[in-house]
């Protein structure tokens, strides 16, 4: 990159990538804002290359898809929500600097520990205490499949990506044995909606409103994490593991504990979402279940850099476009697929645009005796 | 018998996307680079081929199968590479982190494929469902003769040119890897980009060449799977796991292609036994699909437990170079 | 021998920051000799070569090589020139033959005949007198076959002037009696060798003619013949030079670390500590002098719970209390003990603090597990870290900016500042003032007085031998992994330190590398 002008005689012109010093907030939200809007710009291209629609009426569209009616509202909130938690379930462990990719199996059994409990235990128990058996042991479930990487990790270094990786499939597989398991009519291979009579082990209504619960929980479930990583003494200890190893032992921690704690909370909170899409939202099992989600988290705790309200916002855009770009496929009659590609596209100019926040470039002449210290 | 030569035949038809995208993806690693787009990129290689051959079939009053297999190659093979140079601008040049990359273009890719998939009928002004049957039997076609024979012919000869294609080039770029010039400027800067560069070596260039080749491959595994398994038509989510699966078989086959090629073979086989296991429940035969997971778990704990370094991740694997780092 | 230059520097000057590295500095290699460059750390050895291997390039002075002035730029000018230099840190891919990584980033045919390659490389081996199998990986190699791949490395491409940077460092005797054979017969097939080293018997053995630098600055060049080992000592240390430390008489000093055969090996298995014995005592500081790399690392680190100890004892005895043996105790166990050790190691970002965390963050890591229940205590570490800013003079825009966004100096300071704090009762500090200014050292060898007064077992690893005998109570000598003696700083002279710490003889059968 900063040899563009190579071999020429007296002077050339090179780029020169500077790490800014310091970023003012103002001018980082600035680029992330131009960022999301150059995208918008480039889906309007491609959406009136497909549709040939005037681009500012499907945008109309997607916002009308979004907030259009208080349901529609209401399901975007909760998409957004379920996002939320998912990301922030997924900090503690990228503090850590362990890329927990398994969140989406993480989901995965969180959502079948659920569903099993709303189909078994269903008929049998008070709503109250199903609500905490399905929370408790799909947080169990999650944890349990954050415990075997971190384990290994911790014990042999075994590379946590793809092992987390491999760990959604396992995970999508059970699903798809308990799919069979309790399919509901028999031969459908479909779960169905359960309990639909009854809504037994449905998350309650609030005030009316049946998504409440999850804005609720995904308010505790961020405030939870941001006290712990901020507060306490193993949140303390997992940003030292995080920035450098050495010096946690130096300080006396014991970094394979911290690594196996940190990505168990981690892979309970993934967990609890599951439990939140399962009981509260879907009411039904699948192998899209996760939807994508626990890869879209990905991308959403990484950008807002361990900001909450970053996060969140981060969060609600990307629902927002999708619940969107849903809305303008039917109304189009075009598959609704086209989310994933609006949100693909953002996603690019949002994860291009963090270069310029870091870095300036600079064109300068230099002469070229200087060359040699630049080294 | 009949059964097993059955078995194996299938086996290997399963085999093939996961060889093409393992391949690919070991050149990728091999140069530092984890893509994750990999399953993306199946669908972008896959659809793109499609279309290729669609609107020439569609366009064409009598279309000729080489022409048909021709453009579909071409309109592969560039839509792939370009979502590869996505990914490596967004990675190497704008240093954006490689697994956010990844997983953003899976998440677009899979959208691309499934949304052109499910509406380029509507927006051709057609009905019904998308087929190329021309085109497809071109990747279809089996060595006449040969293909007959009993046994050895369903085995060795019961495929298309793409599935040769796939094993021809997993053998090349083992022999490039390991017995030439750049193959061994390649994993220098995969194990470490510093010395490498050092040693006078380009990195950002063999970054770039290694990442769009190995999406290119991927491509084409896809191409495989819509051409020659499903017959020139689009399945929705046809692709199931079996991008994921090609990231698991480079684990399983150590970084060398060849390897992939029985791996690619052991994971067909998993992929399909719980049909030949006689029975099996419905909800059994989904826990066997989990084997090939399983398997490539037990060998990525088994290799870093044992720790022998050849058998480890390229160094600098997931870590982005910057020179001025040092 | 020709007598015509190989290489030529004309008051070559170099500067980092405020640090003058290069003052000045001509001297001379003549074709077909080898050449020590003589000098103690911080000397300006490895810069004023790395300013000929092409890594920097020099402020102002002029390099003339076989006689023609040159501008060396990079490191491909420098080998286009024939120079070749072994660093201390080798830049080899462990996965690949030693072979592959002599051929990486040449030129050649596509395909890889590594038979004809390998050939290549044995007759060069061979006419050298180097033992190498052109097939074995980098990984299986001990340190002393990676040197040799270096050295082939160079060679092959076909380097005429040899610069090898401490090359002895890591070697075992019998390894270095290698080297020396084949670098005599690199001699007598007419390359020009540079060697830049502090071990004054090798000196003497192997060059020709030896130049010495002193902080920066050239001093000499002398013909081997001519001198001895006193006489190098001598110019390599200088003239004592007074600085003004306030020193008070140990207080009240008792036995507080006691170690005992200490016995330690390092990850490639070359014994880094062999049959360290050492008393420190409460109120007084106790130096520790050595050539870079000859265990003070592994022995502060072997304190402080963070080594793995193959044999031997560390005692702690605490003022009125229970001798405890630390040697089978972790970093985590000594604190859970409550013993008040605190320890400012070499690699301060690296292994002290944490680069992404602020001032307050990286006060709290001695700290943090205070108080019971689970949560953290921000309220003092902000206080205290409001405090070392202010006491250190720590430039910083707050005490919530990042610590790696500091300079050298003030992390310095602010790790020192937190290790302090904790009223130790031993305080190990590995090179105080490394990368700090006049003003900012005065006031750590100041802080170091003051936990001597208050009645603190210091113990202070350094490198400047004028400091260590102006500050110290007492210096211990290491040399290659033993302890070569322990002398009173109030009546040692320099030139007595400099040969304890370069005698490195009685250590010579216990040094052997089993890998």
């Amino acid at each position: 990159m900063s040899e563009a002008g190579e071999k020429q005689q007296k002077t050339k012109t090179t780029i020169h990538l500077i790490r800014r010093a310091k970023v003012t907030r103002l001018y980082a939200w600035l680029i992330r804002l131009a960022a999301a809007f150059l995208g918008l710009l480039v889906c309007g291209i491609v959406i009136y290359g497909i549709t040939g629609e005037n681009p500012i009426d499907v945008f109309g569209g997607i916002f009308l898809g979004t907030f259009g009616s208080s349901r529609r509202l209401w399901v975007t909130v909760r998409e957004t929500v379920t996002l939320l938690v998912i990301a922030v379930g997924l900090i503690p462990a990228f503090k850590m600097r362990f890329w927990n990719l398994g969140a989406e199996g993480q989901i995965l059994v969180g959502g079948a520990v659920t569903a099993a409990v709303m189909i078994y235990l269903g008929p049998l128990l008070q709503d109250w205490l199903l609500w905490i058996l399905a929370f408790v042991g799909a947080m169990i479930a999650g944890a349990v499949w954050g415990f075997i990487p971190a384990y290994f990790k911790a014990k042999f270094g075994t590379n946590e990506s793809l092992f987390t990786l491999m760990m959604n499939y396992v995970a999508m597989q059970i699903v798809t044995f308990c799919v069979v398991l309790w399919e509901n009519p028999k031969g459908s291979n479909h779960v169905g909606v359960i309990n639909q009579g009854t809504k037994e082990g449905w998350l309650p209504s609030i005030l009316g409103q049946e998504y409440l619960i999850d804005v609720i929980l995904a308010a505790a479930v961020t405030a939870f994490v941001f006290w712990y990583l901020g507060r306490t003494k193993q949140g303390y200890e997992l940003s030292v593991v995080g920035g450098s190893t050495n010096t946690a032992r130096y300080a006396g921690i014991s970094v394979g504990r911290v690594i196996v704690r940190t990505v168990v909370i981690s892979g309970a909170i993934c967990g609890l979402a599951g439990c939140m899409i399962v009981a509260g939202a879907s009411h039904t099992i699948s192998t899209s279940t996760g939807g994508g989600r626990g890869f879209t988290a990905i991308i959403v705790a990484w950008m807002s850099q361990f900001n909450p309200w970053a996060m969140a916002l981060v969060s609600g855009f990307l629902c927002f476009m999708q619940q969107g770009s849903v809305q303008i496929a039917s109304s189009y009659g075009l598959n609704e697929n086209a989310s994933d590609i609006i949100t693909g596209i953002l996603l690019f100019f949002l994860i291009g645009c963090e270069f310029f926040v870091r870095y300036r470039l600079e064109v300068t002449k230099v002469p070229i005796e200087e060359e040699g210290e630049n080294r | 018998m009949n059964v097993i030569v059955m078995f194996i035949q299938q086996a290997i038809v399963q085999a093939i996307t996961m060889l093409f995208g393992a391949t690919g993806e070991i050149i990728t690693e091999k140069s530092g680079n984890l893509n994750l787009g990999v399953p993306g990129i199946m669908y972008i290689g896959g659809i793109s081929g499609l279309m290729g051959a669609f609107f020439y079939e569609k366009g064409s009053p009598s279309p000729s199968v080489a022409v048909g297999v021709f453009v579909s190659l071409l309109c592969c093979l560039a839509a792939s590479a370009l979502a590869g140079l996505l990914f490596t601008f967004l990675t190497v040049t704008l240093r954006a982190n490689q697994n956010v990359v990844g997983l953003a273009l899976t998440t677009f890719g899979t959208g691309f494929g499934n949304f052109f998939g499910g509406s380029i009928s509507k927006l051709a002004g057609g009905v019904g469902q998308i087929t190329v049957k021309t085109t497809a039997s071109g990747f279809q076609a089996r060595i006449p003769g040969l293909s007959n024979i009993p046994v050895i012919g369903t085995v060795l000869f019961g495929y298309g040119f793409l599935s040769y294609t796939a094993i021809l080039l997993a053998i090349v770029c083992t022999y490039i890897l390991k017995r030439t010039r750049v193959g061994l400027q390649l994993t220098a800067v995969g194990e470490d980009p510093a010395t490498a560069d050092a040693a006078g070596i380009n990195v950002g260039r063999y970054k770039y060449a290694a990442t769009v080749l190995g999406s290119m491959m991927a491509g084409l595994g896809g191409l495989y799977f819509i051409m020659e398994y499903l017959g020139g038509t689009w399945g929705n989510n046809g692709f199931g796991d079996r991008g994921w699966l090609a990231v698991a078989l480079v684990i399983l086959a150590l970084w060398t292609p060849t390897h992939a090629i029985w791996g690619s073979i052991l994971f067909g086989a998993l992929y399909i036994l719980y049909i030949y296991i006689p029975g099996l429940s419905r909800a059994a035969q989904e826990l066997f699909r989990m084997a090939p997971y399983v398997v490539t778990i037990i060998v990525l704990v088994a290799t870093s437990k044992r720790n022998r370094p050849e058998d480890q991740p390229p160094k600098s694997l997931g870590l982005s170079y910057f020179r001025e780092d040092r | 021998m020709n007598e015509t230059a190989a290489i030529e520097l004309k008051n070559v000057s170099k500067r980092f920051g405020s640090i003058q590295a290069n003052d000045h500095v001509s001297l001379t290699l003549r074709k077909g000799e080898i050449l020590s460059i003589l000098g103690e750390n911080g000397s300006g050895k490895t810069t004023l070569m790395n300013m000929l291997s092409g890594i920097y390039f020099p402020d102002e002075g002029e390099i003339f090589v076989n006689g023609k002035e040159v501008t060396i730029r990079s490191p491909k000018d420098s080998h286009a020139l024939g120079i070749g230099m072994i660093h201390q840190h080798f830049k080899l891919i462990p996965i690949l033959t030693a072979a592959q990584n002599i051929i990486l980033g040449l030129p050649g045919p596509q395909r890889l005949d590594m038979k004809k390659i390998d050939a290549n490389i044995n007759a060069l081996t061979k006419k050298y007198g180097f033992e190498m199998d052109p097939e074995q990986r980098i990984y299986d190699m001990s340190v002393s076959q990676k040197q040799t791949v270096e050295i082939v490395k160079v060679l092959y491409r076909g380097a005429d002037i040899l610069i090898l940077d401490e090359p002895t460092a890591v070697l075992t005797p019998q390894e270095t009696e290698r080297l020396f054979d084949v670098l005599r017969n690199m001699k007598s097939a007419g390359k020009s060798i540079i060697i830049i080293t502090h071990k004054l018997n090798e000196v003497m053995e192997i060059s020709d003619r030896v130049a010495v630098l002193r902080k920066g600055k050239y001093i000499a060049t002398v013909d081997t013949k001519d001198t001895d080992e006193m006489k190098l000592t001598e110019m390599m240390v200088g003239e004592k030079i007074s600085l003004d430390i306030d020193r008070i008489p140990p207080v009240d000093p008792e036995k507080r670390i006691d170690v005992q055969h200490l016995t330690v090996r390092n990850h490639e298995g070359v014994y880094a500590l062999q049959d360290v014995s050492f008393t420190a005592n409460s109120g007084e500081i106790l130096g520790v002098a050595g050539i870079s790399g000859s265990g003070q690392k592994e022995l502060l680190e072997s304190i402080a719970g963070l080594q793995r100890i193959e044999s031997g004892k560390i005692y702690y005895t605490p003022k009125d209390g229970k001798t405890v043996a630390l040697d089978t105790m972790r970093a985590r166990q000594i604190y859970a003990l409550n013993i008040h050790l605190s320890f400012v190691p070499e690699d301060r970002l690296g292994m002290g603090l944490v680069g992404t965390m602020d001032i307050t963050d990286n006060m709290m890591l001695r700290s943090y597990k205070n108080g019971n229940g689970p949560l953290t205590d921000r309220k003092a570490p902000r206080e205290l870290a409001e405090r070392v800013v202010d006491k250190l003079e720590v430039n910083t825009p707050g005490i919530t900016t990042p610590i790696r966004n500091l300079s050298g100096g003030n992390v310095q300071k602010v790790l020192v500042g937190r290790e302090i704090a904790s009223s130790p009762a031993v305080l190990m500090m590995a090179y105080p003032v490394r990368g700090l200014d006049i003003n900012s050292s005065f006031l750590i060898y100041h802080l170091l007085g003051e936990q001597k007064k208050r009645g603190c077992c210091v113990i202070c690893v350094g490198e400047d031998l004028d400091v260590l005998l102006q500050l110290c109570d007492r210096i211990l000598v290491l040399s290659e992994g033993t302890v070569a003696g322990v002398v009173d700083a109030r009546t040692t002279t320099k030139e007595t330190l400099g040969a304890m710490m370069t005698s490195g003889k009685h250590v010579q059968e216990g040094r052997k590398a089993d890998v």
